[in-house]
């Protein structure tokens, strides 16, 4: 769909991206961060804003904000603290959220992303921490909401960008290359659909050439890539249809529904001010000395890219096999740790590339939900390099260990899985087998080559799978 | 008093604080507001070249906490203060 309008226009796009830390516990207080408690489960006087309760911070929740902020180039604030930000909410027990705002922990950053378009430099403004609110649910029937305070205090850090993406691609390339590099610092598993990775997105136009921006508007609610990518270009052509009408933008927050496909006003922006912003007097600053920095930068792992280039150099797999392999650090871990032990990686790669996402696919699970060790895959793998058990045994062995994580070999031997070698037994079989089908014996004989695939088929089935099909066919030819 | 609060500002800021102030209280209001402004415009006066601004009034900082969990389900404590509740949780009146 391309709408032609008088003038050319430029989408200018930035963006406020919360993540949920993967902290055990809150912020500020002891509380369990874990997800799907019963309601107000995680609760203590300090995340429900009791009066006379003193926060103090999680050493946690500033190592991974550092850690994040040296990933992506920025410069760590020496000396940083917390602020309050008052606005009256029942999600927000204390009246004010405790946030950052003269003194963020990290400034002045930038990612590479890459489009379609080429390489591109994205700014990073700030990162700040800060914490989460309650949830709300809405009783359609009592005509109330309730609130549950379990995520009230949640450490989040704020990702704010410099206006500097131009489309909906760029701002897509943004997110995914903010969330890799998060879940490879194990600083969060940034999940849109569950909100532990939101995106507010800052959009406005203005003319092609036009030196200032044009009024911004904040759409919140995208909880997908794709929902993303719509708004953006629903709100692009929001605005620019009020421009050509001779109408003014107006500065608000606007919500997207995912269902209709369309944004509506929730309420003018509150400028900073409105917020009364002041220091927090009962949290003290932060000191980040030298030595914490060189600490935290020593304690980066390795990030995909680097991680590409060593396994192209390293291991004889496909960059195919390669780019999917590393898309997860969980999967990756799994594929070093399984070649570290058998050395086999074409093969480990195979597993990974074929069966397990082909479960991961069929059960709707992401890669990080992977339980199987890596000790276990190298026991399946030498099982069938050692012919101990044949391929197809091996794919079923395969999806109980992707199941239950089990021991292959002990499985094999329990369930009696194992190839059995023994050739006499076999030969016993096969006899039985060519007995029971002299019509397929005589085409055989006859020149059909066909035949001898329905003859192991048969005994095959005879032998419940187990026989190794080298020694089958070896067997069968000598017999016919 | 130099600094002279509009009918306006005081009507925001009652917005913004939740408070409905009746006519003598926005009045009052509005002169202690002005007399506020008067004695910051006084602390402008003083030179400040050179001195940083001061971020807490103790001479403390790095108070950490380790990030292991040391609270149990506080949800009674936390739910005796609900004027109502449901399921668990706090009834509040429909917000959207």
């Amino acid at each position: 769909m391309s709408v032609q309008y008088a003038k050319q226009y430029e989408t200018v796009i930035g963006l406020e991206v919360h993540v949920e830390l993967a902290t055990k516990t809150k912020i500020f207080c002891g509380c369990s961060t874990e997800f799907g408690g019963a309601p107000n489960t995680h609760t203590c006087p300090v995340c429900t804003g009791m009066p006379g309760t003193l926060p103090v911070l999680n050493k946690q929740v500033v190592e991974y904000a550092m850690a994040v902020g040296l990933a992506t180039n920025c410069e760590i604030t020496r000396l940083c603290k917390f602020d309050r930000k008052n606005y009256f909410y029942p999600d927000n027990p204390q009246n004010y959220q405790i946030s950052q705002l003269y003194l963020p922990i990290c400034r002045n950053g930038h990612v590479e992303i890459e489009t379609a378009d080429g390489k591109k430099s994205v700014g990073i403004h700030e990162i700040h921490m800060e914490e989460d609110a309650g949830k709300l649910l809405h009783d359609e029937w009592e005509d109330c909401s309730l609130v549950d305070y379990n995520r009230s205090g949640v450490p989040l850090i704020e990702i704010v960008s410099e206006p500097d993406m131009r489309s909906a691609e760029e701002v897509i390339a943004y997110l995914e290359k903010l969330r890799m590099t998060i879940q490879y610092l194990g600083a969060s598993d940034c999940k849109l659909n569950e909100g532990s990775m939101r995106a507010d997105v800052n959009l406005s136009v203005r003319e092609v050439g036009a030196e200032r921006f044009g009024t911004r508007t904040e759409m919140k609610n995208l909880n997908s890539f794709r929902a993303i990518t719509h708004a953006i270009e629903h709100e692009r052509e929001r605005q620019i249809e009020l421009l050509e009408a001779g109408q003014q933008v107006i500065q608000e927050t606007r919500r997207w529904d995912d269902h209709k496909e369309y944004s509506y006003a929730m309420r003018s922006k509150e400028d900073a001010q409105d917020y009364r912003y002041f220091p927090d007097p009962d949290l003290v600053p932060v000191y980040i000395s030298d030595a914490w920095i060189a600490a935290i930068r020593d304690g980066l792992p390795e990030f995909r890219e680097e991680k590409m280039a060593r396994y192209k150099e390293v291991f004889d797999i496909p960059e195919y096999d390669i780019g999917i392999i590393t898309d997860t650090k969980h999967m990756a871990d799994l594929f070093e740790e399984t070649v570290a032990i058998c050395n086999q990686p074409k093969k480990v790669s195979n597993w990974l590339m074929g069966e397990t996402l082909r479960l991961l696919k069929e059960k709707g699970m992401d890669a990080q939900e992977i339980r199987f060790s890596p000790q276990n895959l190298a026991k399946l793998i030498a099982l069938v390099d050692g012919k101990e058990i044949n391929s197809s045994v091996a794919k079923e062995v395969f999806e109980v260990m992707f199941e239950k994580d089990v021991n292959p070999k002990q499985y094999v031997e329990e369930h009696g899985l194992g190839t059995v070698n023994d050739e006499t037994a076999l030969r016993t079989t096969i006899e039985e087998v060519l007995a029971a089908n002299p019509q397929s014996v005589e085409d055989y004989r006859g020149g059909k080559e066909r035949a001898l695939g329905f003859l192991v088929g048969q005994t095959m089935k005879a032998m419940k799978g187990k026989a190794d099909p080298g020694m089958v066919n070896r067997v069968l030819k000598e017999l016919l | 008093m130099a600094n002279i609060i509009s009918d306006e500002t005081i009507e925001y800021v009652g917005i913004l604080a939740k408070l409905a102030l009746s006519d003598e209280e926005k009045a009052q209001a509005k002169k202690d507001m002005g007399r506020m402004l008067d004695y910051i415009d006084k602390l402008g006066e003083l030179d400040t070249t050179g001195i940083e601004p001061m971020s807490h009034v103790f001479p403390v900082q790095n108070v950490f906490r380790k990030d292991v969990v040391t609270n149990g389900d506080g949800s009674r404590d936390t739910l005796e203060n609900a004027p109502e509740q449901k399921d668990n949780m706090f009834i509040v009146p429909i917000t959207i």
